[in-house]
């Protein structure tokens, strides 16, 4: 009896296995076989993976669109590397910083948490009576919220250097590093999934009037589940501005949010098994079309510069995949380990 | 004087961005849904005006007619071939896809023309200035002004007095009812979306007339001015959408001469700002209509 409650367990929450053992795979892989610039993409894509997971906790769930998460994503990043540099650096990368950031040295681990807590925070100042919104004035108030964070991190100069590059931060985000904090990320968005936030929050989804009904306080359900994918949002950022090392306030805005929105779209929103395998996908189809795009321009085989193949290729795909899919890949389904002949018997344990 | 000065820019301001924001309501209240590529519809016009200004000898209003009808046929051909096929699934499908076609478009001309700022043709009147009550005004305000008001004017004729009107209006109202009353659902969408082109091409000379320039993300300037005005003056009503430019012109206008110039950096966010407060306390916008039902595809 015992044993088949555990097995029916671990056959239910098979998921978490069957996507994290192939991303080891590939950092496997990727680690011992490949040089070193297909050891940055696949840190990159993992990277990636963390920001469309953390979309997906809150987009996927509450089938609200949600433009945000890229602009948590930035202030993440920035608080981070903030938090990491070192003094005499940060004098000269942010000419004009407050003196109390100046002294702030802390290692990577905590610099990231912090950058994600102030994701977090900031979630959670603006973003209770959002929560209150569906549909197309959801989707119009957190693009307003995109549009304002990217203003705040350029005019701020005195934290972000304005519309300048903030460089020097040092690389500590290192291929195993990002794939197991990929996995982290998927285990918790996983298992917020299940749990009963989840559960409510996929109902409000579902049918907006029958979960309230049922007594479900929607805004409430919606806002924490918003915190969540923020913290995810911002810990992602931190992590990428550890491996990027130099970046502008441009890194996270219109085209970054395009490209996290065709990873979740075309994998599926509305399952984690979606996400990652939409990530997968995009990012080699997208490194795919770059390489011959870069191919072109370094060997001059047209007579004019190559730009904006990888995008139009990417629209294209996204395109396509929302006329033909508009569930994505996964639709709602995850990937689960089913044993066919314990059917009967799980069912009774149950 | 200066005051008068003023009031010339604010009106001329206002009542292009409410040129700007009806080409982005009209779509919006049939299908409810926000179209990120309006923007590159503009910019579909300013490239014309370069490609075929520049390149032949064609006279300057004629150039302008095309640019127009180019951005008509863009508009109409995103709808056919995107818009259409997602449609009758999620808006949120239906919102991603405006945003792929606004990504795509803004690329496409990336990859063909290039990244850089692309010179326009203009015609003598756009640069000279004459002096109305001793205080100098550029033409082009003057124009703006003359062109989008008779462009609304025309509009609301074509609303109020044709079948297509009628049938536009009835649409935005109560879709599901004016399909079953015999109205082809596809034949009224698609107008809208010529309309909507035909807008934005108009929008398009004077937005590439400010600066005789375009690029490839020219588009996306009149289209956060139409959020921000469509929201203020109500999503769902083509007045509203009128009203809620002419108050956007003003208020960016004030804000620029009230707002220190510390603060007048974040002059975008402060926009959106009050979108977001307008949404939350009242949705509906500064005009109200009478239905207001449930999205259909």
């Amino acid at each position: 009896m015992k044993r088949h409650r555990l097995e029916a367990w671990l056959s239910h929450h098979s998921t978490v296995i069957i996507l994290a053992v192939p991303l080891l795979v590939i950092a496997a892989i990727t680690d011992l076989l490949a040089g070193s610039l297909l050891i940055r993409l696949a840190t990159a894509m993992f990277v990636s993976m963390i920001i469309v997971i953390g979309m997906q906790v809150f987009m996927g769930n509450s089938g609200i669109l949600a433009w945000v998460h890229v602009g948590f994503m930035g202030i993440g990043a920035y608080i981070a590397s903030v938090c990491s540099m070192t003094p005499q650096m940060k004098a000269i990368a942010i000419p004009q910083v407050y003196p109390f950031l100046l002294n702030i040295h802390l290692p990577f681990w905590p610099s990231i948490l912090v950058g994600s807590a102030v994701a977090t925070v900031v979630a959670a100042a603006i973003s209770y009576p959002l929560m209150r919104l569906s549909d197309a004035a959801a989707a119009i108030t957190s693009f307003a919220l995109l549009i304002i964070i990217h203003a705040v991190l350029v005019h701020w100069d005195r934290v972000t250097n304005g519309p300048r590059t903030l460089f020097g931060i040092e690389e500590y985000t290192t291929l195993w590093i990002s794939v197991v904090c990929a996995i982290l990320v998927l285990i918790v968005a996983y298992f917020f999934k299940e749990s009963s936030l989840g559960l409510r929050l996929r109902a409000s989804r579902e049918d907006y009037h029958a979960a309230s009904a049922m007594g479900i306080n929607i805004t409430q359900v919606r806002y924490f589940s918003f915190l969540i994918s923020a913290a995810i949002a911002g810990f992602g950022g931190g992590l990428f501005a550890h491996y990027i090392t130099s970046f502008t306030p441009d890194a996270f805005y219109l085209i970054e949010t395009f490209n996290i929105l065709a990873m979740l779209v075309v994998g599926g929103p509305l399952s984690i098994s979606g996400a990652v395998i939409g990530t997968v996908l995009v990012t080699v189809a997208r490194e795919g079309v770059r390489a011959i795009e870069n191919t072109i321009n370094l060997n001059h085989l047209l007579p004019f510069e190559v730009i904006g193949l990888t995008e139009v290729f990417l629209a294209t795909i996204l395109i396509l995949s929302l006329i033909l899919r508009p569930q994505g890949i996964m639709g709602s389904r995850e990937l689960r380990w089913k044993p066919k002949k314990n059917m009967d018997e799980t069912n009774k344990a149950k | 004087m200066i005051v008068f000065e003023f009031l010339i820019n604010a009106i001329s301001l206002g009542s292009l961005y409410a040129l700007i924001a009806l080409g982005l309501v009209i779509i919006y209240g049939i299908l409810k849904m926000v179209n990120f590529a309006y923007g590159e519809l503009i910019m579909i016009g300013g490239y014309l005006l370069y490609l075929v200004g520049l390149n032949t000898n064609i006279p300057w209003l004629i150039v302008a007619v095309i640019a127009v009808i180019g951005a008509m046929v863009v508009s109409y051909f995103t709808e056919l071939v995107a818009f259409r096929r997602v449609r009758v699934k999620s808006l949120t499908a239906l919102l991603i896809t405006t945003f792929a076609v606004s990504t795509l478009l803004q690329n496409g001309a990336l990859l063909v023309i290039s990244p850089r700022a692309k010179a326009v043709a203009l015609p003598q009147i756009f640069s000279t200035s004459i002096s109305i009550f001793g205080v100098g005004t550029p033409v082009r305000n003057i124009l703006t002004i003359v062109i989008s008001i008779s462009m609304l004017i025309g509009l609301t004729i074509l609303f109020r007095y044709t079948i297509l009107g009628i049938a536009l209006r009835a649409a935005a109202d109560d879709f599901q009812m004016t399909r079953m009353l015999g109205v082809p659902a596809n034949l009224v969408i698609s107008s809208a979306f010529v309309i909507s082109g035909a807008i934005a091409g108009v929008v398009s000379l004077f937005w590439v007339g400010r600066t005789a320039s375009v690029t490839p993300t020219i588009g996306q300037g009149p289209l956060l001015i139409a959020f921000v005005a469509t929201v203020i003056g109500g999503m769902r009503s083509l007045v509203g959408a009128v009203v809620g430019g002419f108050v956007y012109g003003v208020i960016f206008s004030f804000i620029g001469v009230l707002l220190p110039q510390v603060l007048l950096d974040y002059r975008e966010a402060f926009m959106f700002l009050i979108v977001i407060l307008i949404l939350l306390w009242r949705p509906e916008g500064l005009v109200k209509v009478k239905y207001a039902e449930e999205r259909v595809g």
